[in-house]
């Protein structure tokens, strides 16, 4: 036997129970997910009914998404999520590479403390600041706009923290040949640095849109009005007012909400895992 | 086409200093080697030259024009980077036009989209285009130009970083150790080709290495650099056989030139090793001084005694064509190189007491403090020479 196949392969009962494992933790966290679709595919009836199926005696889809769609405006919920969470993230991009850049290249005075200052940032939780968000909105009049949605999220520590990490590993060389090749120090940033850490800039964007599509806790706070409401706050308003214990069409209503996110996921997974272990072993 | 002109350039990091009071003139056209061992600071002087690092002290004059704060794009300087440098995610077309298109496209004509409608932009394109070709296939990297760095192998991409340098036609070419990633025959034959391309373009060449056949190979003029100073600049055959300095004579000549102590009798003789070698110095009587002997220079002498070495043989090396005999001398305790020619020299054994000759004017005398101590038309030896430029 080659001395790959031992260190490769396990023998047959460890690789079993290990794969058991995996399957059991995997299943864990699909439960809910694969629940959510069964539900939004059954007549009300057979919800609450004592025996389990996931798949229903009745197939009630076409009703469930139909009444998804219609009865509550979620395309318009939707809608609001991509223009809210596309903004976010071109801004958070905006501001995080050159910040990220200036922390990873430059020298000048003061920059540790900075980068410091950078790390408090991501540690404190978002639900701190709402108040002393909520009263600066409130002066700056834009509550209840998309303004509001998008405000405080327009620069990202972690954003900031993760380009940086990404841009040391970038060959000074490079830098230094890009200068002497005519660039500015922006356009270094924009055709040089950018491009090299697309992997992290990959990863940070799933990071960021699959936060903010699916945030509550602050849309909640900044908007009022239906039609502004990002997706989460939608069903929840949803449930509230139209389908009371009607779990199908909520259900429904749900899996078309994290559908988009599923399939972007899926799409971009390659890069995703190459941005969060980016660095961690020289090419 | 431009010289080069610094001017007491002192660099510090911290309280680390890096470059102690640089001075040194490139003339127009001439190929000049920075050489000393890693950390002694001459790619730190390269890169103060390019204006990436800024010195604390000193003046840099490229042509005419003093550079000094002036920002690397506009001291009209190209670079070659050890590592190359490339930009991974650009073909290598794109990698060799972008310094052209920075410096030919106004900030408008740059712009993604919109910039290819403005006026001029497709004419400009193309003659950039027309550039890019015409040099990749004087490097002999045409048919490459549509791949990115991460499909080339070491030698095309330094042929690449060659010609992002070459295509914008600078005044004058820094280069930084751009051999060194390269395996052994493919540098020396990039060494020949850089050698080439120096001849065609005519241009100041400023190289940066720390290996000495690149150096003695390559270059017009050798500036040998230790410990942030300049010991000496000269032509390679000087720095060989002429240095200035105790330590130019040491890191210079593969294997290492042998250096023995001795003390200057009467009549021009030197104590040396219990023996009395004749050193033409007829002044100075009672001096320590150290002698310096390349191995080459040593000849088989049939007896000892004086204008001789005397030594019993402790390892022989057989190099083809050459021998390397290594001889212990009573009283100094690392042993004495002589390379000698095979055929002179068939029979000898380990073990055996051999006498070995030199002849007075390939002895190359060091005071203690590793000052040279040469040898003037008129005055006799007594003069020490500070650090100087002989002509090219």
């Amino acid at each position: 036997m080659s001395r790959a196949t031992s260190i490769g392969r396990l023998s047959p009962p460890v690789a079993i129970l290990r794969h058991a494992a995996l399957l059991a933790t995997g299943a864990l966290i699909l439960v809910p997910f694969v629940w959510m679709v069964s539900l939004s595919i059954k007549p009300p009836g057979e919800i609450f009914s004592t025996s389990f199926f996931l798949w229903p005696k009745q197939f009630y889809g076409v009703e469930n998404y139909t009444r998804a769609l219609t009865d509550a405006p979620l395309p318009r919920y939707m809608g609001n999520g991509l223009i809210v969470c596309a903004v976010i993230l071109a801004l958070q991009i905006l501001f995080c590479a050159p910040c990220a850049y200036a922390l990873a290249k430059l020298r000048f005075p003061g920059r540790d403390l900075l980068f410091g200052v950078v790390l408090i940032g991501l540690l404190l939780p978002h639900q701190v600041l709402s108040l002393p968000l909520f009263i600066l909105g409130y002066h700056l009049g834009i509550l209840n706009t998309y303004a509001a949605l998008i405000f405080p999220y327009v620069v990202s520590p972690f954003g900031i923290f993760l380009f940086r990490q990404c841009f040391k590993t970038i060959p000074n060389d490079v830098v230094h040949a890009a200068r002497l090749d005519g660039l500015s120090e922006l356009a270094i940033v924009w055709k040089i640095m950018v491009p090299m850490a697309l992997p992290a800039v990959i990863a940070f964007a799933i990071f960021s849109v699959v936060g903010h599509w699916n945030d509550l806790f602050w849309p909640l706070i900044a908007v009022r009005d239906q039609s502004l409401m990002p997706p989460p706050l939608g069903i929840m308003s949803f449930k509230n007012e139209e389908a009371g214990n009607d779990y199908g069409p909520l259900m429904a209503a749900s899996t078309l909400v994290v559908l988009p996110l599923v399939i972007a996921f899926l799409a971009a997974q390659k890069w995703f895992v190459e941005g969060m272990t980016g660095g961690a072993v020289k090419q | 086409m431009a010289s080069v002109s610094i001017e007491s350039i002192n660099k510090n990091y911290g309280q680390m200093s890096v470059l102690r009071g640089v001075s040194l003139s490139v003339a127009d056209g001439e190929f000049l080697t920075l050489l000393g061992p890693s950390g002694c600071g001459k790619s730190t002087l390269l890169r103060i030259l390019a204006g990436l690092e800024m010195q604390d002290a000193g003046s840099i004059s490229i042509g005419e024009q003093v550079v000094d704060g002036l920002r690397p794009k506009r001291r009209d300087v190209a670079m070659v980077f050890q590592s190359y440098a490339l930009y991974p995610h650009m073909t290598v077309a794109s990698n060799m036009a972008l310094p052209l298109r920075m410096r030919r496209f106004s900030a408008f004509q740059r712009l993604p989209v919109l910039g290819r409608l403005l006026p001029g932009t497709a004419r400009i394109a193309s003659e950039i285009d027309m550039e890019v070709t015409r040099t990749a296939n004087a490097l002999g990297i045409g048919h490459l130009l549509a791949r990115k760095p991460g499909q080339l192998s070491g030698g095309q991409r330094q042929r690449v970083a060659v010609g992002r340098a070459m295509v914008r036609h600078p005044a004058v070419f820094l280069m930084d150790e751009p051999l060194s990633n390269l395996d052994a025959k493919l540098r020396v034959q990039m060494r020949t080709e850089i050698k080439e391309l120096h001849q065609r373009l005519g241009v100041t060449f400023v190289y940066v290495t720390h290996d000495q056949a690149e150096a003695m190979t390559l270059s017009d003029r050798v500036a040998v650099m230790l410990d942030g100073e300049l010991l000496q600049v000269a032509p390679p055959q000087d720095i060989y056989a002429d240095p200035d300095d105790r330590r130019v004579a040491e890191f210079i000549g593969s294997p290492k030139i042998n250096m023995l102590d001795g003390v200057l009798r009467e009549h021009g003789l030197l104590d040396v090793a219990g023996s009395a070698l004749r050193v033409d110095a007829d002044a100075l009587a009672g001096t320590h001084l150290t002698l310096a002997i390349r191995p080459e220079a040593f000849h088989l002498a049939h007896q000892g005694g004086q204008g001789a070495l005397t030594g019993s043989v402790r390892m022989i090396e057989h190099m083809g064509s050459d021998l390397f005999v290594h001889l212990d001398l009573a009283g100094i305790n690392h042993p004495l190189l002589a390379r000698l020619l095979a055929e002179r020299a068939p029979h000898i054994a380990p073990g055996q007491t051999l006498h070995v000759g030199v002849r007075p004017d390939r002895v190359l005398l060091f005071t203690r403090d590793g000052r040279r101590l040469r040898r003037q038309a008129e005055s006799g030896y007594a003069s020490v020479t500070p650090i100087r430029e002989t002509g090219r």
